[in-house]
């Protein structure tokens, strides 16, 4: 049986001093045993159910594994066994954040397959831009009062949901639901804007500006989240790029590249937005590219509801879906009186789609990074392999060489900052 | 410099290894012919063709064809901005190529998935574990065989093993299937072979070509 001893404490100065002895000295640190800690998978800061196994020396992280999977529902198997246009509900559930960006990235990419995607009327490109950065608010709004919230500031989050509120409000005005959203279709959308949703939208831009001063105002010069995120979790530009970090954690670490400018889709080309990058790499540059983001993101929606074809509610009925009645669904009067359309309808319900078969591989710039879907078609309307390239994924795979060296405490600094969504991740 | 001419530059090096590159939608594709030269194919066109970046890796099982495997690797420049995507096959007997963990580190977690979803191993990788299913977990889900309702296992200590209600239900497609119509489910028992259901179409060829693409061969055959 051990013994016990007692434990001298001397006063903090002299604490000091003796310590600065045995730092010079060449005394060999105590063996000690370490420790494995058990983070997650239910832990308030893993956002989710991301599990760490956390090995540890003292109070430092000397080892990081990551164990995943425990939302895995098997997406891209599910997506093998139903057509094309059935799928798209279960995008919402990809990044449950952000599900309108993800039915423009799955559309675009069945629409890349199909050739399709250089055909898409313009009010259609206009309107996706336009949820794709709604989505971007909406996920950086969270992922920031998340991240504020876990090192701290529990504010921010109720002071960012505000926003978000309306967001979703904006969201079930446009698609009648709020999360679940399901608002693309394969070759267009499923309705045009409902009337007075563009006025909406314009006064959400002028009011989210202010929060997003405010959220600043809360944070950026904060001596306590400034502590906590400056220089924890630098990641190098060499190895963000090496482990396939994309969105704001890679631009966060300085590299520019942002796929809506590396490979513009939809009508990106054609609106001026700045790309924001860091300098440093580390928790707080990741803070301050999403604060930017947000910021061109409203610009984005500016200038789309200016130029939007056919104007806010749309007198000239400008078309919002491709003229191919074998791939977009007839109008339901149509349906009902005609005989080709109908036809079309059944076709295209029971058939799907008739994608020609070969391999395409689309992504597109979401809140968490690069969304990507490899699609291996056959032929038909079901695709034989569709891969899900989740940008969380991705990102939650430099954890093991991000953590070591540092403080259990900057565990949630740096989950935080990463902004993952494990819905993404597990599929 | 546009893709294909970086893919030549590839080709150029490797000459026979190499075929292709297909262009289709836009996107260049090479063949490597030799999954065993993966790696030293990926590590030249990082370090002199400027792929520094790794988008995707995946794999595609070509159930009821051989070779079974195909491995996908989607490679990027970021200074470029040029995609690049390189596929080799792998049969089923071996089931293993070299890793490319040694080129990109970010293959690390792809290759385990696509291990853990369809069991081809990545000889050399460091840590080649099942990452979304359990560990101990018995099948490769992602297989065309492997029923979308899953399987039941033998450990019923450790996860959840009975098959989910889904197992015969009515929108369940099948492995291997030539064509839509072959996997389509609603023409066919569930969970029946794609290549039995093929053999039946092939003998049912005429009567098809007959009535055009939407034709739905033979009686639905009752469920067990």
């Amino acid at each position: 049986m051990a013994t016990i001893a007692e434990l001298e404490v001397g006063e903090p100065a002299a604490r000091a001093a003796q310590a600065a002895v045995v730092a010079s000295s060449d005394l060999p640190d105590l063996p000690a045993e370490k420790m494995v800690l058990n983070m997650g998978p239910s832990h308030p800061s893993t956002h989710g159910v991301l599990r760490i196994l956390l090995e540890l020396d003292g109070e430092i992280i000397t080892k990081a594994a990551p164990d995943i999977g425990y939302l895995h529902r098997g997406d891209e198997k599910i997506a093998e066994n139903m057509t094309y246009t059935q799928f798209i509900p279960y995008t919402d559930r990809l990044d449950y954040l952000a599900p309108l960006a993800n039915n423009v990235a799955y559309a675009l990419a069945v629409e890349k397959l199909m050739g399709l995607d250089q055909q898409l009327p313009p009010r259609c490109q206009f309107i996706r831009v336009i949820c794709c950065e709604l989505a971007r608010i909406s996920a950086h709004l969270l992922g920031l009062g998340a991240f504020a919230m876990d090192v701290g500031a529990l504010t921010v989050f109720m002071h960012t949901f505000t926003e978000r509120e309306k967001i979703y409000n904006l969201c079930e005005a446009l698609t009648g639901a709020r999360f679940t959203t399901s608002y693309t279709r394969i070759g267009g959308l499923s309705r045009d804007l409902p009337p007075g949703w563009a006025g909406q939208c314009r006064k959400f831009c002028r009011e989210v500006v202010v929060n997003f001063d405010e959220s600043e105002k809360l944070l950026t010069r904060n001596r306590i989240f400034v502590d906590r995120t400056r220089d924890v979790g630098v990641i190098s530009k060499e190895l963000a790029i090496d482990y396939g970090l994309s969105g704001p954690n890679l631009r966060g670490s300085g590299v520019e590249h942002d796929l809506r400018k590396a490979a513009p889709y939809l009508v990106y080309d054609q609106l001026q937005f700045d790309v924001p990058v860091g300098s440093v790499g580390d928790c707080y540059d990741r803070y301050l590219v999403r604060m930017e983001e947000m910021r061109q993101s409203v610009r984005l929606l500016h200038q789309c509801l200016d130029r939007l074809p056919g104007g806010a509610d749309n007198p000239s009925r400008e078309p919002v879906n491709v003229p191919d009645a074998k791939t977009v669904l007839p109008p339901k009067d149509k349906v009902l009186t005609s005989m080709e359309e109908l036809i079309h309808q059944f076709m295209l319900v029971t058939q799907g789609v008739n994608a020609p078969s070969g391999e395409v591989y689309f992504g597109a710039e979401n809140p968490k990074g690069e969304l990507g879907f490899y699609i291996n078609s056959k032929g038909g309307g079901t695709p034989h392999r569709l891969k899900i390239r989740a940008p969380s994924f991705v990102n939650l795979s430099i954890l093991p060489v991000l953590l070591p060296g540092h403080l259990i405490s900057d565990v949630v600094s740096i989950l935080g900052s990463i902004d993952f969504v494990m819905g993404e991740c597990d599929r | 410099m546009a893709a294909v001419d970086l893919a030549q530059k590839l080709k150029a090096r490797f000459g026979a290894l190499l075929s292709g590159p297909a262009e289709f939608r836009g996107e260049t594709t090479l063949q490597v012919a030799e999954a065993e030269q993966i790696a030293r194919v990926c590590a030249y066109a990082k370090k002199e063709l400027g792929f520094d970046y790794l988008v995707d890796l995946t794999s595609v099982d070509n159930y009821g064809q051989e070779p079974r495997w195909t491995v996908v690797y989607e490679l990027c420049g970021l200074a470029h901005g040029c995609h690049l995507r390189l596929k080799t096959e792998v049969s089923e007997e071996s089931s293993e190529l070299p890793t490319v963990t040694g080129v990109w580190r970010t293959a690390e977690w792809h290759e385990r998935e696509s291990y853990d979803m369809m069991g081809i191993r990545f000889r050399g990788h460091p840590d080649l574990r099942r990452i979304l299913m359990w560990e101990g977990y018995p099948f490769f889900p992602l297989r065309k065989d492997f029923p979308l309702a899953g399987k039941s296992s033998e450990m019923p200590d450790i996860a959840f093993t009975d098959p989910a209600p889904l197992e015969g239900g009515p929108f369940v497609t099948i492995a291997g299937g030539s064509d839509a119509v072959a996997r389509e489910p609603r023409a066919r028992a569930p969970e029946t072979d794609a290549l039995e259901t093929n053999a039946r179409l092939e003998r049912r060829k005429d009567i098809r070509e007959a009535h055009g693409r939407s034709y739905r061969p033979g009686p639905i055959e009752p469920r067990q």
